[in-house]
């Protein structure tokens, strides 16, 4: 589903990801973890084509197609989601206003029919209820006024109208208290599925033990350093980034599954 | 990347299309003012004796504020000194005659309105709006006037007002704005020419919307119309006037007078789409809009609502007021202000309470983008007789990028201690997250930015006729095109 190979990208004159690849297949779940500044969120943002990165080398083909040569919205309506680490909030644009006309924009590009206010209200609220979402939160502008854990757990939820090929969340679980954490995990456990993959950008290993990753890479540098199954997370956890930077070899060639 | 540059750019240098020429051979005066042009003006407009006798008095008013160089200056806009010398006082298509239908009407102006989208002919009008179109400084036709004239609604131009309701224009003329209001009052009084005359008989709810549609065409006139509105008890009417422009790279003025009188149980819905050519990307060019409105709220329970969208012009100087004379009254100013390139707008509203329990509301939002200065600038009054008077206000300001201004001049003036004032104001900017996060969700920059305005302008929005909400929403979507990049 995505190959990327060999990515390197700067921001100004200062190169952060140093040849990345990575291979991810439908139905896999990728946990990206790594110290702060290793490059997670870099490589989150890059993928969903964020201004002020320069892609110096590599490239990352999505389906087939150039990903790193579409516009954003291209990339989104392509199927590729960014569940946001600090979601914006935006003042007079309502929720069910604002997901009703991203999801019509993404089944228009998949050739759908637009949707309905009705056929979308009442699709909107099986999905909720997946969320043990508040329906007010519906009428409400976007984010505007949300605790931290109502935001992740409105990204999770806009994950599950729009329904992507590819979600990268990006340290979903970071704010979030034990309860939260929870619920915004069985989110996503049910949105786990053989078509989609799932790629969790996570600096700690706690929403590893609720959503449970098919594969572990270790980011470290604007490299992948290691890469293993589930297991690794829990040798991290208990043994600290700064156990691989030491005894990191240097790996080229990153994963290869 | 590149592909959204290019449209951006397409979007940003996408012209002002309301700005041709209709080419139609005019009757025009010397440039210039002195007391013979305002002889010929009312002459050429066979007026009673008491018109030209106020107009003279507002011109020597005129002068003797020019001399003391009184031109308002307190208001946080810049221009040039405006030479009065060099400004056409009088242009208008040549007829022999006001037409008496629509049939008789030349054929190039009724092409002209149906270009900008709005059709004269009674037929093809389906939205059940009354419309009176001043070309420069004459009304070239009003529709709908046998219809409303079976309710007793007197809608024509106001140089028919002035030949056929002369005792109606006697009375209420410069009863809300007198000519010594102010500078462009005084030359306005002096010289208008033109514009729309309403008056709303006992009991009496107009059925439809009625609207006046300002065309400035020749170049180097100054539009000086004026409207007075008149709802007698019990009545009811909503009022729409749009307006727009040629491009002409010299700034041409545009200094009209509105006056509303809402009597006993009366409520006035004036509502403004104002789309003056507002000059090029460099600031070149565009109209002054210097207007002077205001509402008298005569009459118990009366109210006077002002929505305007102000989208064009080079500057705007305007402050659409209610004086809240009649106890229980209501004054309303809803406001969408939008400053993009180089415009300035320096606009607000007065609230003065002088009747007991009278409440006003305020809600302005301003938008500015590119080099654009947009302020606000309101006053509360409230008198020592206004018991129980209430006032809420709220100014929001939306910034586009970073070069452009936001500025808020709330002014309050309680006398009297049982009264409720509130005033609430923000500034917000559109950034780079949020657009990104739109996009990341399937919508481009443009959907991004037009969903944020008009989320911005909604409380504003709604308060517009249906149809005209529309039109703003369209057209606030064309100006704001491109601004983002």
């Amino acid at each position: 589903m995505l190959e990327i190979k060999n990515l390197h990208a700067s921001v100004d004159t200062n190169e952060i990801l140093r040849g990345i690849n990575l291979t991810i297949n439908p139905g896999e779940v990728h946990a990206i973890m790594g110290p702060n500044g290793s490059g997670k969120s870099t490589l989150a943002h890059v993928l969903a084509g964020r201004d002020g990165y320069q892609i110096t080398q590599g490239e990352a083909i999505f389906e087939g197609k150039d990903l790193l040569a579409m516009l954003p919205e291209e990339r989104a309506r392509e199927g590729v989601f960014l569940a946001f680490q600090y979601p914006v909030e935006i003042a007079g644009v309502s929720n069910m206003y604002f997901l009703r006309a991203a999801l019509n924009a993404i089944r228009k590009h998949r050739g759908l029919d637009e949707l309905d206010a009705m056929d979308f209200l009442k699709m909107v609220r099986e999905k909720m209820k997946i969320l043990d979402m508040d329906e007010s939160l519906m009428n409400r502008p976007v984010n505007e006024g949300f605790s931290g854990g109502e935001k992740k757990r409105n990204e999770i939820f806009q994950m599950a109208v729009l329904e992507p090929k590819l979600a990268i969340l990006d340290e979903t679980d970071s704010g979030l208290d034990i309860d939260a954490l929870r619920t915004v995990s069985e989110g996503i456990n049910r949105l786990r599925g053989p078509e989609r993959a799932i790629v969790l950008v996570t600096h700690y290993q706690r929403l590893l033990n609720y959503v449970v990753p098919d594969f572990v890479h270790v980011l470290a540098d604007g490299r992948i350093v290691k890469s293993g199954g589930k297991e690794l997370a829990h040798e991290l956890e208990e043994k600290g980034y700064v156990w691989l930077e030491e005894s990191a070899e240097p790996v080229k060639s990153g994963a290869n599954h | 990347m590149s592909t959204e540059i290019d449209t951006l750019e397409e979007l940003v240098n996408r012209d002002y299309q309301w700005g041709f020429v209709t080419d139609i051979e005019a009757d025009s005066v010397a440039p210039g003012l002195n007391e013979d042009v305002i002889r010929l003006i009312s002459s050429k407009k066979n007026e009673p004796e008491f018109m030209l006798e106020w107009r003279l008095k507002a011109y020597r008013h005129w002068v003797s504020l020019e001399k003391a160089q009184a031109e308002p200056k307190w208001a946080n806009i810049h221009y040039p000194p405006i030479d009065y010398e060099s400004i056409v006082y009088y242009s208008a298509p040549k007829t022999k005659d006001r037409p008496k239908s629509l049939d008789e009407v030349d054929p190039e102006l009724l092409r002209t309105y149906e270009k900008l989208g709005i059709p004269l002919q009674e037929r093809a009008i389906l939205s059940g709006v009354a419309v009176d179109a001043v070309f420069d400084s004459v009304s070239v036709a009003t529709t709908f006037r046998e219809k409303l004239g079976d309710l007793g609604i007197i809608f024509c131009s106001f140089s028919e007002a002035v030949r056929e309701h002369p005792e109606l224009v006697q009375k209420y003329l410069g009863s809300v704005v007198p000519y010594t209001d102010n500078f462009f009052a005084a030359l306005n009084a002096a010289v208008f020419t033109d514009g729309s005359f309403v008056y709303v008989p006992k009991g009496v709810r107009c059925p439809m919307e009625l609207s006046t549609y300002f065309r400035i065409n020749a170049r180097n006139t100054g539009q000086f119309e004026r409207t007075l509105i008149i709802a007698d008890d019990d009545s009811y009417v909503s009022y729409l006037e749009g307006c727009t422009a040629p491009m002409r790279d010299e700034n041409q003025l545009h200094a009209a007078v509105v006056e509303l009188i809402a009597h006993d149980n009366a409520t006035i819905k004036y509502s403004t789409v104002q789309n003056w050519y507002p000059g090029d990307k460099e600031g070149k060019g565009g109209i002054y809009n210097f207007v002077t409105k205001r509402g008298k709220c005569l009459g118990k329970n009366s109210k006077i609502s002002w929505t305007q969208v102000e989208t064009g012009s080079a500057i705007t100087w305007k402050y659409p007021s209610c004086i809240l004379q009649g106890d229980n009254s209501i004054g309303e100013f809803y406001s969408v202000v939008l400053t993009n390139n180089y415009q300035q707008a320096d606009t607000g509203t007065k609230m003065i309470h002088l009747g007991k329990n009278t409440r006003s509301t305020i809600v302005s939002k301003g938008i500015s983008a590119g080099h654009g200065e947009n302020t606000y600038r309101g006053m509360v009054k409230i008198t020592k007789n206004a018991e129980g008077a209430r006032n809420y206000s709220q100014c929001d300001s939306l910034l586009l990028g970073d070069k452009c201004g936001a500025h808020t001049f709330p002014y309050l003036e309680v006398k009297n201690s049982t009264a409720q004032v509130e005033h609430e104001a923000t500034t917000s900017k559109i950034g780079e997250d949020q657009i990104f996060y739109f996009r990341q969700r399937g919508l481009s920059s443009e959907d991004a930015v037009s969903m944020i305005v008009n989320g911005f302008c909604k409380q504003v929005f709604r308060e517009l006729p249906m149809e005209f909400a529309v039109e703003a929403q369209k057209l606030l979507g064309v100006s704001l095109e491109g601004s983002v990049g």
